[in-house]
């Protein structure tokens, strides 16, 4: 099998990843999109590890999970926070900006 | 396809049928993920797609990141996010109506086309030399290779990455942190406060569920001393995901109060 | 040539603008005792001067400058200037002059301001004025001295208008400071041009580079320079200003507007030799401007009123007088400061004089309510006699000696022009005799025309002693000077010596001559006033050339027709160019921006979907542009 396939599967992950920040609406599910997003980076970065037989992917990959980790937590707190001021967790609703 | 570099060569037919067998399974969960109405489901499909990447990453010569992917994804990520559900949105489901003009068609054709330019991009690409795998690199173990280039070539980004990791970790708690704007109401305001405020029919608190019922589950409403069913004596979030059973069966008939009267 | 350094020469500064520091900062408080510190300070100043005047008696005279370095000003570069100081034989000669005079000038205020509720803030602005005016004569560098000029420009100003509660008066320090602002203009762009052509702006460096600098240049510094001091000491045509500048009280009057900062010009003229003496068209300009002014002072002079205007009028002419002689070369310079110096001396003398009489009359300033003052006030007739003696030039007092120098040096220059600059400074020696002679008869003898509320009277010893010592400078400084050619020798390691001149007249016969003339002006000046009764109101029905003196010969009607008015309608054009034309492209510009901004705004929309959206775009557009290289 080729290896290549990884990095298919690693673009067409990102887009469905995009795909959903943009159209859905539950802040819960964007940030979940973008957990798919990163990850499908990862697999691309882990499939080049391996294509290259170098290890330097795989710790960046490794170094992308613990930021990954990070965001998830403040974002998720973010979340908490509107939702605990607004009663609600879509992100057109926080759109305080607009006007 | 020889002239393609990025090809490893045949690799071994067990992860070849791995792979066909785990990446569409992958791919139509994470349409689904986009697909599906409730956060819920979104969450559990999620989780799916991060175990098959695990096992991805395990059958690519990096089994220490595909435990971790384990451990941290669907570990802790995953229970994060179904934790702040289970607090904020497992009442709603969303409505998949697109209330912006245009967006849709818009964004469905920049992210296919996204896509389709990075496959066919791919499909493209040569790196003019043969491609290696990992069996040099992981010789004395993946988890040592990885903890060698950690500590020394990566070790300041690993303390920057730490540091980092701590700063969420505050920023988390002061974020979520409530600040209370009003003075706690002591015992004595809250008692002043029910005999006060409210009818007096009320001052004795609310009826537990399931008080004077004939059944004495959370989810079905306790009845008055006149029979009727009391909305107020169910949590708030139980009658919001609708899991309220209806009171009417557990009625009692008309009470007959004429004994008292006797007395 | 290595300089000798000293770590004191600061100090002649450093003490008097501490007391404007301390008096301005400590405001009211100091009111009891601040006319004192200043004074002291001032005094102290003179005492440095003094001794550093003793120290350089005792070194060799081709050693006698010493410099000091206070700290580095600018550094950009190659390009460095150090805020140094420079004492050698031309500056002592002016800090000794200021402090001295200065000092006096202190001591006498502290009597005539007594009555003032500012004499405080009247001290500060005097010491500020010694401080800024000492700077301006140390100052190692073109860039030094600038600061200094500045600093006695806004002296000037403040003490001009120190009684700025009448309009007049605060009029009167706004055009002094305009009209000196042209004359900083010309220093300022002399000091560009210095640094342009020869990389540098020390007194030093410039002498050394003149000689690879070409004439055209030297030419341009040496006009701008002369600019610069046209406009600082009142030389045609720049004038106007010194008249109205006596609005200012009586001691400032003295020092800045006759004694010290007026004179800066000359300072800067000879400090400035080396340039002047390259650039012969340049040196013929400042001859030129010396020789109107003189004759313009002493004709002004001749027809004012106001005891002041009159004195104001005299320095004009007399610092006229010495840029002429600065103008003629090396021969001159001493002659100039000699002049100077004595000038120095016999004017600010009778300035206090004058401020007396004033004291004395409640302030009148028109001499034709004087008259027979003689009798009540004999201290002031004698110090102003003394005074007026020595403008004159009768041997032995000092104008004698400097101005005889002037006459001669004027007609020794040769040819043509030695003999008309010879014949103007032989005329202004005659009328400055006539109208000196005027101001003595209209204030000291004949009947006395005061009001019947006027009750003069003789000023206290705090005033008439610094008049005192004033006149014996007058009766003596000029014999000091020129005896055995003390100031000349001490002078002459600065400037380039001598070229033998021919003489075209013997000095015996100049100086007789110049005698001649002081005797006619004042034989006229009697023959007009002191036969006939003087009218308390000055006379309507005069000639047109009267009126025209009257009027400083038309100068502030010449500027306000060449200048001000052409002035006004630019200036209204200009304000309208700027409304329709600036203002409408600004607006135009505004407007532009707000409609793109208008039709733009629908994409700020406030949904953060619809920028994840625009984010998604552009990471397809990179790709697509990547796709279609790779293609």
């Amino acid at each position: 099998m080729d290896a290549a396939n990884y990095l298919y599967l690693s673009a067409l992950l990102f887009s469905i990843g995009a795909i959903g920040v943009v159209l859905r609406r539950n802040a819960i599910v964007v940030f979940m999109c973008i957990e798919l997003m990163l990850n499908a980076a990862n697999l691309s970065f882990v499939t080049f590890s391996r294509i290259n037989g170098d290890l330097n992917g795989q710790v960046v990959a490794f170094f992308t999970m613990v930021v990954a980790a990070c965001e998830v937590v403040v974002g998720l707190a973010i979340i908490v926070t509107i939702y605990r001021s607004r009663r609600s967790a879509s992100v057109d609703d926080a759109s305080l900006l607009r006007r | 396809m020889n002239e393609v570099a990025l090809q490893v060569g045949q690799t071994a037919a067990p992860e070849a049928l791995l792979f066909w067998i785990l990446a569409p399974l992958t791919l139509i969960a994470a349409l689904g993920m986009l697909l599906v109405r409730k956060a819920v489901h979104s969450a559990i499909l999620m989780a799916f797609v991060m175990i098959a990447l695990a096992i991805f990453y395990i059958a690519q010569d990096a089994p220490f990141l595909g435990i971790v992917q384990i451990v941290v994804y669907t570990g802790a990520v995953m229970m994060l996010f179904l934790f702040i559900l289970m607090l904020v949105g497992v009442d709603s489901s969303d409505s998949l109506a697109e209330t912006i003009r245009g967006l849709r068609p818009i964004a469905i054709t920049a992210a296919l086309g996204f896509g389709g330019l990075m496959v066919s991009l791919l499909s493209r690409a040569t790196l003019g030399r043969s491609a290696v795998g990992l069996e040099a690199a992981n010789s004395d173990g993946n988890v040592e290779a990885i903890a060698r280039l950690l500590f020394s070539r990566y070790v300041w980004p690993f303390e920057v990455v730490s540091a980092l990791l701590i700063t969420a970790a505050l920023g988390a708690m002061v974020l979520a942190h409530h600040h209370r704007i009003q003075e706690r109401p002591t015992q004595r305001q809250l008692s002043i406060d029910r005999f006060r405020k409210d009818s007096l029919a009320t001052a004795a608190g609310l009826a537990a569920p399931g008080v004077f019922a004939r059944h004495n589950a959370v989810d079905v409403p306790a009845l008055l001393p006149d029979g009727s069913p009391a909305p107020a004596s169910i949590n708030a979030s139980l009658k919001a995901r609708g899991d309220v059973l209806d009171s009417a069966r557990f009625e009692l008939g008309t009470v007959d109060t004429s004994a008292d009267e006797e007395k | 040539m290595m300089m000798m350094t000293s770590t004191s020469i600061v100090y002649l500064i450093a003490l008097p603008l501490a007391g404007a520091v301390i008096l301005l900062l400590a405001g009211r408080r100091s009111d009891k005792w601040g006319h004192l510190l200043a004074t002291a300070l001032c005094a102290s100043s003179f005492f440095v001067a003094l001794y550093q005047l003793s120290l350089m008696f005792k070194r060799p005279s081709q050693e006698r400058a010493v410099s000091q370095k206070l700290f580095e000003w600018i550094s950009v570069g190659t390009f460095k200037i150090d805020a140094g100081l420079l004492l050698d034989q031309l500056s002592i000669c002016f800090v000794l002059l200021i402090t001295g005079v200065g000092s006096l000038i202190h001591i006498y205020s502290i009597s005539y301001m007594a009555h003032d509720p500012d004499r405080r803030r009247f001290f500060a602005f005097l010491n500020l004025f010694i401080a800024a005016m000492l700077l301006l004569v140390l100052g190692d560098s073109y860039l030094n001295l600038y600061v200094g000029w500045e600093g006695v420009g806004l002296a000037s100003y403040l003490l001009i208008g120190f009684w700025n509660e009448k309009p007049a008066y605060a009029t009167a320090s706004k055009k002094a400071f305009v009209m000196n602002r042209i004359g900083d203009m010309g220093l300022s762009f002399a000091i560009m041009i210095a640094f342009a052509t020869m990389g540098t702006v020390s007194f030093i460096g410039v002498q050394a580079a003149v000689e690879q600098t070409s004439t055209l240049a030297l030419t341009g510094i040496g006009i701008m320079l002369l600019v610069a001091a046209i406009g600082k000491s009142a030389q045609f045509p720049l004038q106007a200003w010194l008249g109205d500048a006596m609005a200012g009280p009586t001691p400032v009057s003295a020092l800045i507007h006759a004694a010290t900062m007026v004179t800066a010009g000359v300072y800067l003229i000879t400090r400035s030799n080396f340039i002047f003496d390259a650039a012969p068209s340049a040196q013929l300009l400042v001859v030129i401007v010396g020789a109107i002014t003189l004759m313009f002072g002493a004709l002004i002079g001749t027809a004012k009123d106001d005891i002041k205007k009159a004195l104001a009028a005299s320095t004009m002419s007399q610092i006229g007088y010495m840029i002429l002689c600065a103008g003629l070369g090396p021969v001159g310079y001493a002659f100039a400061i000699m002049h100077l110096l004595t000038h120095g001396f016999f004017k600010a003398g009778m300035f206090l004089g004058a401020g007396s009489v004033m004291h004395g009359m409640d302030d009148e300033v028109n001499m034709r309510k004087y008259g027979a003052l003689r009798k009540v006030m004999p201290i002031t007739f004698v110090t102003f006699g003394l005074g007026y003696l020595a403008i004159l030039g009768i041997p032995p007092f000092a104008g004698f000696y400097s101005k005889d120098m002037i006459i001669e040096t004027a007609f020794n220059a040769g040819g043509i022009k030695g003999i008309i600059l010879g014949s103007v400074t032989l005329l202004g020696a005659g009328i400055t005799a006539f109208y000196m002679t005027r101001v003595m008869i209209l204030t000291f003898t004949g009947t006395p025309r005061w009001d019947e509320k006027a009750q003069p009277h003789e000023s206290p010893w705090l005033m008439w002693l610094p008049m005192a010592i004033l006149a014996l400078g007058s009766l003596t400084s000029g014999y000091l000077l020129s005896s055995n050619d003390s100031l000349v020798k001490w002078l002459s390691p600065l400037f380039e010596s001598h070229e033998e001149h021919h003489e075209l007249l013997p000095p015996i016969l100049v100086s007789a001559l110049a005698l001649v003339m002081v005797a006619i002006g004042v034989a006229v000046a009697f023959l007009k006033y002191s036969r006939r009764e003087i009218d308390a109101v000055a006379p309507k029905n005069v000639s047109i050339f009267t009126r025209i003196a009257r009027e400083d010969l038309m100068q502030d009607r010449l500027n306000e027709a060449l200048f001000m008015r052409p002035g006004q309608e630019l200036t209204k054009t200009l304000v309208k160019t700027d409304a329709v034309i600036i203002d409408g492209a600004v607006r135009g510009i505004g407007r532009l921006t707000i409609a793109t901004a208008l039709s733009l705004r629908g994409v700020q929309n406030g949904f953060v979907r619809s920028y994840a959206a625009f984010i998604l775009i552009g990471a397809l557009a990179m790709i697509v542009a990547i796709w279609v290289v790779v293609q």
